[in-house]
């Protein structure tokens, strides 16, 4: 199993719901509504065998365009084929369906995305903050995020 | 202060007075044996722990906003910081995802691939030191870790002569490394080999072989292989239950290809496969390993440049996107960057082995003792720097 088959059996079972395929790209990827997201998860990894997620990376992709989630998800294996995954939310309604239970791994990568940069990760079981502290406010990696001046009478000196 | 009758009565009328209920524990953050500001929620019905959960995030410096507003060169310097015990290969980490965004055109010398390669491998070995040694004070055994620490300080000087540092190098740099090494230094290196084999055994005397520490460790918290996939796990932790993944010999980065040696997992030789002390003996067995390493680039380091002259002083990625991975001394580290042509980097997401290691604590550590815990984390071998970012 490599890239180029995976890629082959989703679009496969997935047809139009896979919207863009790039295998020519410097990181190869797909991408998917985050509707599709669970049903494509549990497909990755019991049909694919894509056991190990790698990374969840979130990216604030800036005005107009919104927000986006990167799986890179893998089969720990020898040959460690694998595949990104990425999906695209508005700001407005940034919500992606939770796969914590297809992986565990996602349980904190969630609340890691949650926390920094504010994407809601639907069924998620205790998405709170896990980097930042509890009664911090705004999600720091957000491209219009301003640090706050004060916080507990500490005041920000960083201009 | 307990008048003797009430102490008498409490030992000698047996359990039905002595009734345990749950209480809640907070472990750390400052703790000894959480080795760095680690919480752990532990519920505990006497010394049993019945449930825990660890709480992060005491050390969270916002590594990833710094790197969206210093630019690439400066933000290698952060990388440093993640990791602490094994700077080298965060940097090279971070160095290589750069240098993915410049293309295949993009050749790094072959005198730096193999500085790289004897660089990674010694800090891998200090930092193992580390893990080993302090991780046989976890369970009480002090002297080991005299013994580890000072075979690591003679890495520790190799490095300072080297690049000036003895901790946060800030040494390799996208498109090769700063400084040239010198064949003085190159003879210091050869010698700390010869000198470092012996030891290896040495402490496979005092602490693989001593009974108490295999009681304190063997059959205690057993991660089974799925289980350590499940949840991401990589590097010691995941070789400790015995699935040998290690992406040196999986996708050879660097100039790895050009190197025997062997990826040790965990046997359950003195208990089941993936307890505490499987996860042990591979860092012990790891360091033996990358000593061969050391070695054989040693014999086969050419002369020559050691910076690509296609990235210029000014480092300014192309447009684009990557993701690479290497083996650190904890598992897999990964940064995926996004440029947009511009001397700072768009994004920078950096994906740490500790923060899937120690997640996986409540799994392993449920019905456990309390001391049986501390053992437990010891073995994840976790820094906190890199957990938190």
């Amino acid at each position: 199993m490599n890239r180029a088959s995976i890629v082959a059996d989703v679009r496969k079972a997935f047809g139009e719901r896979i919207t863009e395929v790039d295998e020519a790209a410097l990181e190869p990827f797909i991408r998917c509504e985050p509707a599709t997201w669970p049903e494509l998860a549990r497909f990755l990894k019991d049909r694919c065998g894509l056991d190990m997620l790698v990374c969840l990376s979130g990216i604030d992709r800036g005005k107009g365009v919104g927000l986006e989630a990167v799986y890179n998800v893998e089969r720990c294996d020898a040959q460690r084929a694998g595949i990104a995954v990425k999906i695209r939310v508005p700001y407005e309604d940034a919500v992606i369906p939770s796969v914590e239970t297809v992986w565990r791994t996602a349980d904190w990568h969630e609340r890691e995305a949650w926390d920094l940069l504010g994407i809601r990760f639907a069924g998620h079981h205790n998405l709170v903050r896990i980097l930042c502290a509890e009664d911090w406010e705004g999600h720091p990696l957000r491209k219009d995020y301003k640090s706050p001046d004060r916080y507990h009478g500490i005041k920000n000196n960083v201009v | 202060m307990l008048s003797d009758s009430t102490r008498t009565n409490a030992v000698t009328s047996g359990s039905a007075d002595l009734r345990t209920e749950e209480m809640l524990l907070n472990m750390g953050p400052q703790h000894p044996a959480t080795h760095g500001v680690l919480r752990v929620l532990v519920r505990t019905d006497g010394e049993v722990v019945l449930d825990c959960e660890p709480h992060v995030g005491y050390l969270h410096r916002c590594f990833e906003k710094h790197c969206e507003s210093v630019t690439t060169l400066q933000s290698v310097l952060y990388t440093d910081r993640l990791d602490y015990l094994t700077a080298m290969g965060n940097n090279w980490g971070f160095c290589m995802a750069v240098e993915k965004l410049y293309g295949p055109e993009l050749v790094i010398p072959e005198r730096a691939q193999y500085i790289r390669v004897i660089c990674q491998e010694l800090n891998r070995i200090a930092s193992h030191l580390l893990a080993i040694g302090t991780y046989g004070m976890d369970v009480g055994a002090i002297t080991p870790f005299l013994y580890c620490f000072r075979e690591r300080e003679k890495i520790l000087t190799i490095f300072e002569h080297i690049c000036g540092q003895r901790l946060n190098y800030n040494y390799i740099r996208p498109g090769g490394v700063a400084y040239d090494v010198d064949d003085a230094m190159l003879a210091l290196i050869k010698d700390f080999c010869g000198y470092f084999l012996p030891k290896v055994d040495e402490y496979d005397d005092l602490l693989s072989g001593n009974d108490i520490f295999v009681q304190r460790t063997a059959n205690v918290g057993v991660l089974s292989a799925k289980l350590a996939i499940d949840y991401g796990c990589t590097g010691p932790v995941l070789r400790g239950s015995g699935v040998p993944r290690d992406l040196r010999k999986d996708q050879p980065y660097g100039i790895y290809d050009r190197f025997k040696f062997e990826v040790p997992v965990g046997r359950g030789e003195r208990g089941s496969v993936g307890d505490c002390y499987d996860r042990y003996m591979v860092r012990v067995r790891e360091m033996r390993e990358s000593t061969s390493i050391v070695q054989q680039a040693l014999k086969g380091i050419p002369a020559g440049e050691i910076r690509s002259s296609k990235i210029k002083a000014k480092v300014r990625p192309p447009k684009g996107e990557a993701f690479t991975r290497i083996e650190n001394s904890r598992g897999d580290l990964g940064f995926y960057v996004v440029s947009e042509g511009k001397e700072v980097l768009y994004r920078v997401k950096c994906r740490a082995p500790s923060f899937h290691n120690i997640a996986v604590l409540p799994e392993i550590s449920r019905g456990s003792m309390i001391a049986d815990l501390i053992a437990i984390i010891g073995s994840l071998d976790i820094v906190l720097g890199e957990v938190d970012r």
